[in-house]
Parts: C-alpha cells; structure tokens; sequence
C-alpha cells in the first residue's frame, strides 16, 4: 500500500501532492477500515469505548505540542519532562492524602511552577541546540527521566525522610512504590476526580459537539460570505456542515430509538471543556502579539531577529506553554487512569503524543488543531485495531502489538524523512 | 605572570584533553578510591572492565565512520546490530557450532549489514541537516520491525524457540551452539586474578587498527573532507552522497561485527526490544573519549569506551555497597549517558 502511494507521487509530482501531502493520515484511515473487515471480534461498541476513552485521556497531551512547532521548535518531544512534573504534583498530593475536585485543582496549581521552571531549562537548552531540538528534546526526556527515577528512587526516603509505612513508600521506606493507587473521588482521592463531576451519555455528546460545530460553520458562511478569500473554503465548509448533519442524524436516531450506540460509556464533560478550552486558547494566542511573534520566529529566526523580536525570550515561552499544559494534560490522563504508574506513565507520552499530531498530517512546520484532533482519533484507533488484526490474521495478540510499536516509530520517521525529503526536493527545483 | 601562564596551561590542557572526557575520567577515579576504601576487589572491577570494554568496543567504533563522513553519530545502530543479530540467529538455525557458528554469522551479517548500509546511507542522503532525528528513528523502527520478523520467520531449531508457540526465544543461550565467549575464551590468561579475554580485545584492536588505517587511505580522506566542508570537498571533485553512503556502510558493518562480539562475551543473543536502546551508550562513550558531534578518531573510542564502561562496572557495587537497596548505578547511567549526548549538542552550533 506505501509502495503504491510513492510510486503514484513519483510519477505525477502536483497532480497528486494531495495524496503525498496526507500519505500518513491515509495510511492510518485504510488500516483502521481494513481492521473492521478482517477482525470480527470488534463491535461498534467496543470501538467507539475504546476510542471516546483513550480521545479524553490524549487530546490534551497532543493539543501541548502545537506551539512549538508553531514557534519553528519542531515536535516536542520534551513534552515528557511536563509529565513528570504533572506526576510529581500529583505523587505530593497523594502523599499528603488531599483529593477531590479540589485537590485535582491544587494538583494542577503544584505542577504549574515545576513545569514552568522545566520548561524553562528546557527552552534554554533548544536554544543551545538550534537546528537539532528534535533529537535533543527525545535525549532530554530520557536525562529527565534519570533525574526523575533519582527523586523517585532516592530522594525520597534517603534525603527527604518519610514514613515507611506510608502506602506509597516501599516497604523499606525508601522511594516510592512502583504502581501507586490514587484512590476513588468517593473516599477522598484522585481518581476519576474530574470525569466525575458530570458525565453524558457518548451518543448526547456526539449530538452537541456536531450541532455546535455545524453553528460554527453556518456562523462563518454567513460573515465571509461576501470576501473573496472565503471562497476556497467554501467547499470545506459545505463538507464539514453536512458531516455534521449526517452526525447529528445518526445519534438523534440512536437516542430515539435507544439502541446499542447508548451502550457507549458516557464520557467526561469536564474533561471535554478542558480541550475545548485549550483548543480555543491555541487559535486564539495566534492572534495576539504573542502569537505573532512565535509564527515569525517559526517563519525565520533571522528576519524575527531584525524585526526587533526577541528570539530566544519567545522560543523559551514556547517551550515554558508547551511544557505546562503536558504537565496538567498528564494529571488528566493519570486521574482518568486511576493509578500512578511511577516509573513507566511518562516514557512514552512523548512518542505517542508526537506520532498522534502526525498522523493527523502536522510536519515538524505546520500544525494546527485540526491536525491534534484527527491524529488522536486515527493514532488511538490504530492502536484499538492492530492486537485484534494480529488475533484474527495471525492467531497472535503479541504480533499486533510488535505491529503497533513499529507503526509509532514508522510513522514518525516516515512523516519526518517526507518533510525533509520534500523540503530538499523543493530547495533543488528553486536552485535549477 | 606566573599566575595567568599557569591558568594558561591549566586551559590547554582541559581543552587537549575535553571537558567531558575530564569530568566523567576524574569521577570514574573518585568512584574508584570509593570502591577502594570499601574494600571491593580492585581485580575483580579490572577484569570486569576489560571485559565490558572489549564487548562494546566495536559497537562504538561504529560511531566513527559516520561521525567523520559528517552524518552525526550513528544513532540507527540498531540496524547494523539486527542484521548480526539476524546472521547469529540464522547460523544456529543452520546447524553450525562452535568456531563455524562464528565465522558464518560475521560472513552472513557484513553481507546483510552491508546491503543495509547501502539503503540506510539513500536514506540519508535525501534528509540532509536533520539526520540525527531521522536516523534515529529509523533505528527505532528497524527495532520494531525486527521484533515482527522473529515472532513470524518460521524457525525450526529446538535451541531458540519457546516451548510452545511459535516465535523465537527473547534471549538465546549461545551455550547450546559452542558459542559462549567463544572469542574471548581464545587465548585469555590471567594475570593475578585478573582475566584478560585475550581474543575479544585482539579482535577489538584490529577493527580499530583496520578503520585507522583506512582513514589514512584515499578513500577514508575523502570521507573526512566531505565530512569538514562539504563545499570545497564538492569543488575538489569528491563525490560527497557517495562517500556519506560508504562511511555508513562501514558503519553499519561495524555495528552488525559489534553485536556479535558482544553477544559471544555476554553468552547470550538478545532479540526483541533489546536492540532498541543500544545506539545510546555508545554514542555516549565515543563522546566521553573526546569526539564531538563532528569530529571522531579511533583513539577517541579507545579511551572512551574503557572510561565508561569502567565507570559503569565501578559505580554498580560501589553504589550498592554505600547506598543498600537502591538503583543509583543505572539511574547514573541515565543521567551520565544523556547529559554528555545532550552536551555534544549543545556543541553542534546551528546558525539562525
């Protein structure tokens, strides 16, 4: 199937930049179309389960990593350090027994100064590493994570002392446990501490998001209306508006009739107005001086330089925005998990995260919400179908989760060495 | 006077020697009066060093062909390793033992690296400025890949595959072919307690001996010039791409030699995700020995590899005599490891 795409965008090279442009998200929309086919194990349920849980677990995780890449920092994979951060506030508030909504609140308070300052160092050494920050945002995860497994392991216990019979202590009193229950919002703890405050029925919000979303469309026709560079759009805007109708027929026809879609576990509300609300604020920051600045600066560092912006102070902000919401993007991720996994919640947040924003047709350039949303949705489904593909094609769950390894780092080097390999074969045809 | 010369001097040879050759040589010695006041057997440490040293040797090696031709360190090592890994695994499948076992997978796994290289080196070609990234990524995915093939090639030999089920072992006991520190057994003697795999350090020291000398012929001085500035190489009638695919070519060699030594010293074939992590350390001990992102000499990998696995194999019971029941060594590892590539990149120096 990836022969047959490159051989199709070798041999007519604008006539099929469309498909070349969006290889990945194609990929990845086949695979999970071909996983329905052969697998016969999965039900529309379970799917949709699956996804609308994984979509609230990873959305915010994903949306962190738009304004680096804005801001000409590429894909941030340091995005990890943001997660321990998150982890560490919410190891402190654990162990001080605090939970609730209000705890959740004051976790997301104590992760924000941690993460700022990690960030900080962070943006500070891409600075150091211009031209490189892609492999020098993957290595800072792994020295993070030294530093982490230092205060986890060690600190904890040798220098800060604590109570040995404290049940996130080990048993010798010290470092902390391995897996650490974070304890149900019913009894005083963390877990599910925001998806329970209001939850709906998967099919009720499916209806919302589709209609609001068809207002937003039907808003934007009629103000650009009239202007001339509206007109592009026009048939984006049509496609979208009757996706949405189609969407909004399907659940109405679900509640009415009651069936099985209403199965769907009902998912969280607040959870859902926190992306939202992140997505707005990434649409909106652009719009500022700010943003303005990050757009330059992502444009062309010299130019952004001569122009009077302060290159490094905005690549440094972008770093400090980035790692931030990956650190309260962890907390919320780890409250819908429900336990601490010390060692092991973070490592991989920033490969998947990553290969999520790709997957929705970001470059290390260009990303935007819409890349964010997608990715998640298509990334996560990847990783629902492939053990089940594995289960039914070749009588193995294991094979399929080799599979899925391989497509996170597939799809990453493949996005990457595109971009690159495009931008090199575009630099040759302006030399010529 | 006196005073600025000496400060003078004290810069020079920092800089002769490298900072970080310095910092982590200087912490090793700590680490080692430690050891040495907790009584831990300094011979044991020696021959335990010498040892780790000589199985990683090659792999580090690697790192010097790609450096010099100017692509950065190797990071997709995994591919030259999973290809000697795959030469280890078919020669078993085969039949072979003992000495043959040994010479058809090297013969098997330069082919196979070697075919590879070429690939990779395209690959490369086609990314130029981002190769790091890339390159490690494609490592990655090599990794992966790789951990599909060994569950679904259909191997038949009763010393790899699980009990039941289909799919190969994670790791492969290379006992059951002869095969067990088969190098490092030829020749070794032991000099007051201490070990000196004699064959493992022989076969180390003419892979060094064999890429120095080839960086003195004409082909290996192109490399570097290409790697130096690629313009006036380009002006001077040096086929740049070229030469990049032949340095990683070789690297790639190296890297498949490299596992295979390493396993024979470990006694062990590790498959899977193994593999997926190894490019790491040895970028790291090619650093710690005094090469940059750019520049790398064979007597770089010597010292390097020696200080850091020294520093590894001291810290362990050093740390876990001082510190009970806790990881400090490997978390060291971590920080060690990471710290010196992300300082390397600090030197790197893109422009604006």
């Amino acid at each position: 199937m990836n022969n047959a795409y490159t051989g199709e965008r070798l041999k007519s090279k604008s006539g099929s930049s469309w498909v070349a442009d969006n290889i990945v998200t194609l990929i990845f929309i086949a695979f999970t179309i071909f996983g329905f086919v052969v697998s016969d194990g999965v039900t529309m349920n379970f799917f949709l389960t699956e996804l609308s849980s994984r979509f609230f677990r990873n959305a915010f995780l994903v949306l962190s990593l738009i304004i680096p890449v804005v801001a000409g920092l590429g894909l941030n994979f340091g995005i990890v350090v943001g997660a321990m951060a998150g982890q560490i506030a919410i190891a402190i508030v654990r162990y001080f027994d605090m939970g609730g909504v209000s705890g959740m609140f004051l976790t997301f308070l104590i992760a924000f100064p941690i993460a700022a300052f990690a960030g900080y160092l962070t943006g500070i050494l891409y600075n150091k590493t211009r031209g490189q920050e892609m492999i020098a945002s993957l290595i800072v995860g792994y020295f993070a994570n030294g530093i982490y497994q230092f205060i986890f392991l060690f600190a904890v216990g040798v220098i800060i002392k604590v109570p040995a019979d404290h049940p996130m202590i080990k048993p010798d009193g010290v470092g902390v446990r391995m897996t650490v229950d974070l304890v149900k919002v019913e009894d005083g703890g963390l877990k599910y501490a925001l998806d329970k405050i209001m939850e709906i029925p998967f099919m009720w919000a499916i209806l919302l998001v589709a209609a609001a979303v068809l207002l937003l469309q039907v808003f934007r026709y009629v103000r650009n209306k009239n202007k001339a560079t509206f007109i592009g759009q026009k048939n984006t805007t049509l496609i979208n508006s009757v996706i949405c109708l189609i969407l909004i027929g399907i659940s109405i026809h679900a509640i009415v009739t009651k069936s099985s879609l209403m199965m769907v576990r009902k998912v969280p509300v607040v959870i859902g107005v926190f992306i939202i609300a992140l997505c707005i604020f990434n649409e909106k920051i652009l719009k500022t001086k700010l943003g303005q600045d990050f757009r330059s600066v992502g444009q062309s560092q010299h130019i952004a330089e001569v122009s009077g912006i302060n290159v490094d102070r905005t690549r440094i902000i972008a770093t400090i925005m980035s790692t931030v919401l990956a650190a309260w993007g962890q907390i919320m991720y780890l409250q819908n998990m429900g336990t601490l996994n010390t060692y092991g919640a973070h490592t991989q947040i920033g490969m998947f995260s990553v290969a999520a924003l790709l997957v929705g047709g970001a470059s290390t350039q260009k990303a935007n919400i819409r890349h964010a949303i997608l990715g998640t949705l298509l990334f996560n489904s990847m990783f629902i179908m492939s053990p089940e593909i594995g289960l039914s094609l070749f009588g193995n769950a294991l094979l399929g989760e080799y599979f899925r390894t391989f497509m996170v780092y597939g799809v990453i080097g493949l996005a990457l060495g595109l971009h690159v390999w495009r931008t090199f074969v575009k630099g040759k045809e302006v030399i010529e | 006077m006196v005073e600025v010369k000496e400060k003078h001097g004290f810069k020079d040879i920092v800089n002769k020697i490298g900072l970080p050759t310095l910092i982590i040589g200087s912490f090793w010695i700590i680490v080692l009066i430690i050891g040495g006041m907790l009584d831990i057997s300094m011979v044991t440490l020696m021959s335990d060093t010498i040892k780790r040293a000589g199985m990683n040797g090659i792999l580090v090696l690697a790192m010097v062909p790609s450096i010099q031709s100017g692509t950065g360190p190797n990071f997709a090592l995994p591919i030259g390793i999973e290809c000697g890994l795959f030469a280890m695994v078919l020669s078993v499948e085969f039949g072979f033992t003992g000495a043959s076992w040994l010479f058809v997978s090297v013969a098997m796994a330069i082919a196979f690296a070697i075919v590879t290289g070429y690939l990779y080196g395209k690959l490369l070609n086609s990314v130029k400025g981002s190769e790091m990234t890339i390159a490690t990524y494609t490592g990655f995915s090599s990794a992966a890949i790789m951990c599909l093939a060994w569950l679904m090639i259909p191997f038949s030999s009763p010393k790899m595959g699980w009990f039941m089920g289909k799919g190969l072992r994670e790791t492969i006991q290379l006992d059951a072919v002869g095969g067990a520190q088969i190098l490092s057994n030829f020749m070794s003697f032991t000099v007051k307690g201490m070990t000196i795999p004699t064959g493992m350090l022989l076969v180390f020291f003419l892979c060094c001996l064999i890429v120095w000398l080839y960086f003195r012929s004409k082909s290996g001085v192109a490399i570097s010039a290409g790697g130096i500035n690629p313009r006036f190489a380009q002006a001077s009638g040096i086929n740049i791409d070229r030469n990049r695919i032949k340095a990683n070519v070789l690297s790639n060699v190296l890297g498949a030699i490299g596992i295979i030594v390493y396993s024979q010293g470990y006694g062990y074939t590790q498959l899977y995700n193994a593999p997926l992590m190894m490019a790491f350390p040895a970028v790291a001990a090619i650093l710690i020995g005094g090469a940059t992102a750019s520049r790398a000499k064979v007597s770089h990998v010597i010292i390097g590899v020696f200080i850091f696995q020294g520093l590894l194999t001291t810290a362990l019971p050093v740390a876990n005599q001082l510190f009970e029941g806790t990881d400090l060594s490997e978390i060291m590892r971590m920080v060690i490891q990471n710290g010196i590539i992300l300082y390397a990149l600090t030197q790197v120096g893109g422009g604006k």
